[in-house]
């Protein structure tokens, strides 16, 4: 059970007004907000703890070593992976895909190979595997969804062949909030032995995830969007793919010798954690897990749930409101339009009274085409949002509707 | 009626609303009211890059002086627009070149803009200027 106005009490900022009116966040999907135990554990280390890892002998090198490398433990058990090895601090999902499109574009494709995305990826899901397919000369491809929002899986036998080099999806829409099955295009690309990468910023946040349960061979999260600080993000790869990928970049912490000669590489993890890494918010996105687990996932799903399904039922009795996104199964974030009124518009006056919505792109223009339209509304929804918080969205709707008239 | 004698008109306009919903309501009128841009016009070239939302402006010279057309998807920024184009249309370019466009912050328009949005509304009146600077110097040519 989520007892939400005790959660609440956890976030401070919460209690911000905006233009007077008490803030109703509702752009969770774009980031989300900091618990006390968070903030807490970044303004701690930096007044008790900071030196960097991996590095000095002195005692403070050790104990910020020491936690940093708790905070990955924390995150194998997180998302279930076999090995501390396999999961690589990054910056982000961004910085997550753009390691593997490089690293692994580096020594598995080439000319003429290809590559399968889907058409409702977030950008940075789209444009490091564009710039790879520039660099080799190699081919991306696109499974394409249907206008409900569900991925067309029956076209992937399609699209795959013996030049297909990795797929890469997303867990679940930025936009459209589909959770797409992808433990099925897992399966189906194993069979003919292609690596899938699953982007999980947007399904992390909402639920339980088991890479080793799903079997997917890379998978990437930001640390912002399940309420740890900006900046640090997760890369798990399976041990034997990450072996036989080159570094990414090169600097310090990831090589073992160094002469003008030739250069040895440091063991996984470390030969993808090139320079001084992030580390004071890789330890507080530890304390984000920590908090995510006490509060319980199984409770932030259902609860979640609960607020999509009230959020869906009364978005849609706004008349002339059309929501993008039908799937059956989706996370917590709704997105739409009224009718002839430009996104632009609703967000303004909505963030006037205090409610902030994404407006826009949403940073997936060839889903936005999909549906022929230049933006859309979004609002997304974390734990600590309440019944009234919908409540007040939908009241503010159904009077810009009005207004427009 | 001056640029600045324009602008004091808008000002006043605006000072008889107290709350922030009520110039956007008037913003709304406004940018329902604002002569519809042709089709045409809304080409590439017109749409003016740093908006949220797709604003395109159009401008001709005709005995001396700038008209200025304008248009955008979002109705509130078009609201905004028709304000730039009372203000700044059927002027000489040294004028719009020389004015200073005093009553975006005496009507409470930056403040009510984050940053993002207001530099699509400087992006609009660099767009309006450059006109300008063009036509000026079309104008010497002709002497």
């Amino acid at each position: 059970m989520i007892d939400v106005l005790n959660i609440r009490k956890d976030f401070p900022i919460l209690n911000t007004t905006v233009y007077g009116n008490p803030l109703i966040y509702l752009d969770n999907a774009a980031t989300a907000q900091k618990p006390e135990c968070v903030i807490q554990t970044v303004d701690e280390l930096y007044r008790t703890c900071n030196a960097n890892i991996h590095r000095g002998v002195h005692f403070m090198s050790e104990q910020c070593t020491e936690k940093y490398e708790q905070s990955r433990e924390k995150v194998r058990r997180f998302i279930n992976a076999e090995k501390k090895s396999e999961i690589i601090f990054t910056s982000g999902t961004t910085g997550s895909i753009n390691m593997v499109a490089c690293s692994f574009g580096e020594r598995f494709v080439s000319a003429g190979d290809e590559i399968i995305i889907s058409e409702m990826e977030h950008h940075s899901n789209i444009v490091p595997w564009q710039l790879l397919c520039e660099r080799k000369n190699a081919v991306l491809k696109i499974i394409s969804f249907d206008d409900n929002g569900i991925l067309r899986i029956d076209l992937l036998d399609s699209l795959i062949n013996e030049h297909t080099k990795i797929i890469a999806v997303t867990h679940a829409s930025n936009v459209l909030g589909t959770i797409n099955p992808v433990r099925e295009i897992i399966a189906k690309a194993h069979l003919y032995n292609i690596p899938v990468l699953v982007d999980g910023a947007q399904a992390v946040p909402h639920g339980n995830v088991d890479v080793r349960d799903l079997d997917c061979d890379f998978y990437t999260f930001s640390g912002h969007k399940i309420y740890a600080p900006t900046g640090i993000g997760i890369l798990y790869g399976k041990e034997k793919l990450l072996e036989q990928m080159p570094p990414y970049q090169g600097g310090g912490d990831m090589i073992s010798t160094v002469t003008f000669d030739k250069t040895t590489y440091a063991q996984l993890p470390l030969k993808f954690e090139a320079g001084t890494l992030n580390f004071i918010d890789a330890i507080a996105l530890g304390a984000a897990i920590d908090y995510v687990n006490n509060t319980g996932r199984q409770n932030i799903f259902e609860y979640e749930q609960k607020l999509l399904d009230y959020a869906t039922q009364k978005l849609a009795s706004i008349e002339g409101l059309k929501i993008y996104g039908e799937a059956n199964k989706k996370v917590a974030l709704v997105s739409f339009l009224l009718k002839n009124i430009h996104h632009l518009d609703t967000g303004m006056i909505l963030d006037k009274k205090g409610i902030a919505v994404r407006t826009g792109t949403l940073c997936a223009e060839p889903l936005l085409t999909h549906f022929t339209q230049t933006g859309l509304v979004r609002a997304s929804f974390a734990f600590y949002n309440t019944f009234d918080e919908i409540d007040a969205l939908c009241e503010n709707l159904e009077k810009i509707s009005l207004m427009f008239k | 009626m001056t640029i600045n004698e324009k602008q004091n008109q808008i000002i006043e306009e605006f000072s008889v609303f107290t709350e922030w919903i009520d110039k956007y309501e008037y913003l709304i009128e406004l940018g329902k009211n604002l002569a519809v841009l042709d089709e045409r016009s809304k080409t590439e070239q017109n749409l003016i890059k740093g908006c949220q939302s797709r604003v395109w402006i159009d401008a001709e010279y005709a005995d001396g002086k700038i008209i200025y057309k304008a248009d955008s998807d979002a109705i509130i920024t078009k609201g905004i627009i028709s304000l730039l184009v009372s203000v700044m249309s059927e002027r000489k370019p040294e004028e719009i070149i020389n004015a200073d466009l005093f009553f975006i912050d005496r009507i409470g328009l930056h403040e009510n803009l984050s940053p993002t949005r207001a530099n699509g509304l400087l992006a609009m009146i660099k767009q309006m200027r450059l006109y300008a600077l063009a036509f000026a110097s079309v104008q010497k040519n002709e002497i």
